[in-house]
């Protein structure tokens, strides 16, 4: 997109990246005792072989080729783990992965489980070698794949600081200059001297944060770490992040959490079964994730996403029209699947929430709110709600969509997709433009005549 | 770009499939010198916590086995002991020993025992088998005190050899790293390795002349012996601290030329696997 504008190299370059792993041995079942013992006896030599072939991988490297291809040409992305190779040994975690980053840039890297995203900042980290294909990197890198990385127990906040601090790849002097900073940012002045064993989880985390934050590489790789801690200490997390980014550092940073990739990445890779399937602009990104995986059915197994019962669960969602406007009317429709025979979930309840993209909880529509329950009686429901105007001023909301019965969970995704929400007329006649308040209504407005 | 402590000239790190001969990389090294540090300390800081003795264990463990051995091996098997007092003859060796076998051990089970750093950082991992090996020296000063006192209550005093006693203890070090580098690295992929240790150091510390004198070896066969190189080691430590022998200058010799050899393929094994570590742990 931008690597036009910015005439620069890029800082970092990526190339072909391949990363193949092997996947757990399959246990052995022994169903007489006969079997059992032989198999004792001859255990030492497969474990032998198995294990020497942990790190091999030429044979395997053909076969997985045929069936990429195979997989390729059937044009359907819809398998959730990279595919075995025929031999259900190894996995190709990232294949052909090629992109390039300029300097300062804050790219964001989205994908499900399994779509290659710690696979690729362990091998930029150095963590671990790429099977084939190459990066280069031109700068000071840290890698932050975890907080409180080293921490030991036994040892004070302070003696941890030093510690951690030299893990993450700080010289000893540099730490010395911005000790009062890290103690001061944690928080936890008063309990410095104090074994960590004994600090509260979130004291261990903040500490453990604070150091992470003082690291300054040129280039800065972050996995999903913000998960942790209490709201406001994540919010004043991002808040540094966000610093590190403005100081024209680059960072590569995988999250779930799209509120925070929003607030921070102007960019994003999507990776999908170890391939890059977009990388450009941050909204297209985060669109092309949400909608393409919901497409696809794929956005059932978005992160964070509770998921109950097996038999009954949201199979779809969509809206209509989309995109949305600002006062028009807006139809909501699941797609509800049941296999149970209604057994499972006798009556059930849907809400679809609404939150700004930086998290922030809008509104709900609850079905329970409007005394509604539905049974389910066919293998697939389709269940509408319908407001008359949609109380949103153009711009991008995230929406949450949930199924219970009371208070129980049946299936609860987090943000499912992204309304588009574009500018339309709350009287049919003036257009409303974002304000910066998301939250727009219909009133009426008169003047009191005296 | 506001950064404050980069160094100018712009770093170029290239990841690829590593293939062939890993030399190990110095600068990088010096680099990491204060997590070599940090990590020495935290050994240290950590090993008597909560414990009641204290760094009294350093003391404890060899002075106990040199009571045990003194009772089986010197009252009632009466093997020589180069004529000096059978517990000081032993306790000199057990020192040395006691310091040996655990840095070993430490060593060897380190890589594994550090799975939540190699898969979650990079730093070089040649530091990790290394810090035990540093790390263990307090514990043997705190042990030598001990010998001091013994030396000063059976009235032995060291020889004008006792200058050897640095480079005896830097050929201990070069010992406890090479192997331990080794079996750290053939650990992470074959956990037998975390069995193998305690038995390979039972039956290296027979093979040493620990409860016996090198004298009682035949002469013939005194050279081949000494291919241990802890036989050389504690050999030359009795020698130079008690003055029972001459000081054996070939086996020192033949126990350095191992003890570098032993090093150093060590060092060429362990940067040949250590890519790998992430993955296997």
């Amino acid at each position: 997109m931008s690597s036009e504008e910015i005439m620069s190299e890029p800082i970092i370059q990526v190339n072909n990246l391949s990363k193949q792993y092997h996947i757990g041995a399959r246990e052995r079942i022994n169903r007489t005792f006969r079997e059992a013992f032989v198999d004792a006896l001859t255990s030492p030599v497969r474990n032998f072989r198995q294990l020497r072939n942990l790190t091999k991988f030429e044979n395997a490297e053909n076969e997985v080729q045929g069936t990429e291809l195979k997989d390729s040409s059937a044009l359907c992305p819809s398998i959730a783990v990279p595919m075995p190779s025929s031999p259900g040994d190894t996995i190709w975690a990232l294949k052909d992965v090629s992109f390039e980053v300029q300097p300062g840039e804050v790219i964001g890297i989205i994908g499900r489980n399994g779509a290659g995203k710690s696979t690729l900042l362990k091998i930029l980290s150095r963590i671990t070698e790429p099977t084939s294909g190459e990066v280069m990197l031109h700068g000071r890198v840290a890698s932050l794949l975890e907080v409180g990385t080293g921490f030991h127990p036994e040892l004070t906040g302070r003696e941890n600081i030093y510690l951690n601090g030299t893990i993450l790849g700080m010289q000893k002097t540099e730490i010395d200059r911005k000790f009062d900073e890290i103690v001061a940012f944690s928080e936890i002045e008063k309990f410095l001297d104090t074994p960590v064993k004994r600090y509260s989880s979130g004291m261990y985390v903040r500490l453990a944060f604070a150091v992470a934050a003082h690291l300054e590489p040129e280039i800065l790789l972050v996995d999903e770490v913000l998960a942790v801690g209490d709201a406001a200490f994540q919010k004043k997390c991002l808040g540094k992040m966000g610093d590190v980014a403005k100081e024209g550092r680059t960072v590569l940073f995988v999250s779930h959490n799209m509120a925070a990739i929003l607030n921070l990445c102007h960019k994003a890779i999507v990776l999908e079964g170890g391939r890059v399937s977009f990388s450009g602009d941050i909204h297209e990104a985060i669109d092309h994730y949400l909608f393409k995986f919901r497409k696809d059915n794929l956005f059932l197994s978005q992160p964070g996403r509770k998921h109950i019962q097996p038999r009954t669960f949201i199979q779809d969602f969509e809206i209509l029209p989309n995109p949305p406007r600002t006062g028009h009317p807006l139809d909501f429709i699941f797609h509800v699947h049941d296999t149970s025979n209604g057994n499972e979930c006798s009556l059930i309840d849907l809400a679809v929430s609404i939150k700004t993209q930086h998290g922030v909880p809008l509104f709900q529509l609850y079905s329970q709110h409007m005394g509604r329950h539905f049974a389910l009686t066919k293998r697939l429901e389709k269940i509408f709600t319908h407001i008359e105007s949609l109380p949103l001023a153009p711009g991008r909301y995230v929406v949450n969509l949930w199924m219970g019965r009371g208070k129980e969970v049946i299936d609860f995704i987090p943000d499912a997709m992204v309304l588009n929400v574009e500018s339309g007329a709350l009287n049919r006649v003036d257009y409303v433009e974002s304000t910066g308040y998301p939250v727009v209504m219909s009133s009426k407005w008169k003047q009191q005549v005296s | 770009m506001n950064l404050p402590d980069s160094n100018k000239s712009r770093i170029t790190i290239h990841i690829k499939p590593k293939k062939g001969l890993q030399l190990i990389n110095l600068r990088e090294l010096k680099q990491y010198k204060d997590l070599l540090y940090f990590l020495i300390a935290r050994d240290i800081k950590v090993k008597y916590k909560q414990t009641v003795l204290g760094g009294l264990w350093a003391v404890i463990q060899p002075f106990f086995m040199m009571v045990v051995f003194t009772l089986f091996f010197g009252k009632l098997a009466k093997i020589p002991s180069d004529g000096i007092p059978y517990p000081i003859f032993n306790y000199t060796a057990m020192i040395a020993w006691t310091y040996f076998a655990q840095a070993v051990s430490q060593s060897g089970n380190s890589i594994v025992g550090s799975g939540s750093l190699i898969t979650k950082v990079y730093f070089p991992r040649i530091i990790i088998p290394l810090t035990p090996v540093v790390a263990g020296l307090l514990d043997f000063s705190i042990a030598f005190m001990v010998l001091l006192c013994m030396m000063l209550y059976f009235h032995i005093y060291p020889t004008i050899m006792v200058l050897m006693l640095p480079v005896l203890i830097v050929l201990m070090m070069l010992i406890a790293s090479g192997t331990g580098m080794i079996l750290a690295a053939l650990n992470a992929k074959y956990r037998d390795i975390r069995y193998t240790i305690p038995f390979l150091m039972q039956f290296w510390m027979f093979a040493t002349p620990i409860v016996y004198p090198a004298s009682l070896v035949p002469e013939k066969y005194r050279m081949i012996y000494a291919l241990n190189p802890m036989t050389g080691v504690i050999e030359g430590f009795r020698s130079a601290l008690l003055g029972t022998v001459t000081f054996p200058t070939e086996m020192v010799l033949m126990s350095a030329a191992i003890s570098l050899a032993l090093f150093l393929s060590g060092l060429i094994y362990f940067k040949q696997v250590e890519r790998h570590f992430a993955d296997v742990i």
